[in-house]
């Protein structure tokens, strides 16, 4: 626990300093202030529950994010098409997905990273699996087909 | 400044533009609020990572790169975060879906989850 | 060039509160205004630079977080009608 607490201390107390630019006293005293107030909350806050550790996934993240980021654009340029085609050619449906990941956190990045991907929305997380709505057939396969799924869930490690 | 980055951003502000309003669009043309959502997930995600990486390019390297950079990861947490609990909430209360929309029920990797 | 991003922005954002007015339902509504909030944080970015002051991607970033928050207490709102709910006592 006080390793969390020092490491919630720094990063905030690292981004006062990035984000205030002054070097004077005063300022220094008010963000030593924030900075404890925000720890002694969120303190607080894991005793109701506590907060998922993303450190845990290490660096692994680095080789998700671009994959993640390129099926992006590839969705985005996809919905955009349908969205300036004169017939408005969509088919929505929903799909459930069992979710590969064991952790909780690993599936909320999974249901993110499924809401940010358009064509894709997540409407519910429940008992391990994820309920889809796709615009059209070819998204609806894109969750089915599964590698966001297994990549994610290799994100989470061996943990 | 070289002239290849500042074609370069000028490209990514241009397009990003475009997909912002191409988003709107679509927030008007779908038929229903779902198909709606879809359409917000691109002014959200495309319009605004294109926008702040060509001020990015613009600005070089420095402290307010870093600043651009942190924006643009606040929105790509907290945009899908809020957007889930938008459809959840929509589901939960019992929004109807499209007539014509087809509920598949099939589960990937029954043969690796099922453990 | 700084003014034509700006202006798909503000297309982008009126087309949105033309969606906000249309509805049909509050949800309809929320999404609408959500686009509308992640909007103004790119006009905020973008004008700051238009007008030689970086500086305001301070606000744009304070706007982002005030946006995220209102979203989820105006969601919580329509969902409970009550701001205040002890949510250890139901199932959400």
């Amino acid at each position: 626990m006080p390793i969390r607490i020092l490491v919630t201390g720094l990063l905030l107390a690292g981004a006062w300093l990035l984000w205030s630019g002054h070097n004077d006293a005063l300022l220094f005293a008010f963000g030593a202030g924030s900075v404890l107030l925000v720890v002694g909350v969120s303190r607080r806050m894991d005793r109701v529950a506590e907060a998922p550790r993303v450190y845990t996934l290490g660096l692994r993240p680095l080789a998700y994010l671009p994959w993640l980021l390129w099926e992006i654009v590839k969705a985005n340029l996809a919905v955009a098409r349908l969205i300036l085609d004169p017939s408005l050619p969509i088919a929505p449906r929903l799909v459930r997905v069992r979710a590969l990941q064991k952790t909780p956190l690993g599936q909320t990045i999974f249901a993110n990273s499924i809401t940010l991907t358009p064509g894709t929305l997540s409407l519910e997380v429940e008992d391990g699996s994820v309920l889809v709505h796709a615009l059209t057939a070819e998204s609806a396969a894109g969750v089915l087909e599964g590698s966001m799924n297994r990549r994610v869930a290799r994100l989470e490690g061996e943990g | 400044m070289t002239d290849l980055t500042g074609l370069l951003s000028w490209v990514l502000l241009g397009s990003g533009a475009l997909f912002c309003v191409v988003g709107g669009l679509g927030l008007l043309r779908m038929p229903d609020f779902w198909a709606r959502a879809h359409a917000a997930g691109i002014s959200d995600t495309l319009a605004a990572g294109l926008i702040l990486s060509g001020l990015m390019l613009q600005a070089g390297f420095g402290l307010v790169t870093v600043k651009l950079v942190m924006v643009l990861v606040f929105i790509y947490i907290t945009s899908p975060t809020a957007g889930h609990a938008l459809y959840r909430a929509a589901h939960a209360h019992g929004l109807a879906f499209g007539a014509d929309t087809r509920l598949e029920t099939e589960q990937v990797g029954e043969d690796r989850g099922a453990d | 060039m700084f003014s034509v991003a700006m202006l798909g922005v503000l297309t982008a954002m009126l087309l949105a509160l033309v969606a906000a007015v249309r509805g049909p339902s509050v949800f309809d509504r929320i999404l609408a205004l959500n686009v509308f909030g992640t909007k103004t944080v790119l006009l905020i970015a973008v004008s700051g630079f238009l007008s030689g002051r970086p500086d305001w991607l301070d606000l744009a970033l304070l706007y982002a977080l005030v946006n995220f928050v209102g979203i989820i207490a105006v969601l919580k709102f329509v969902r409970f009608g009550d701001l205040g709910r002890d949510d250890s006592q139901s199932a959400s």
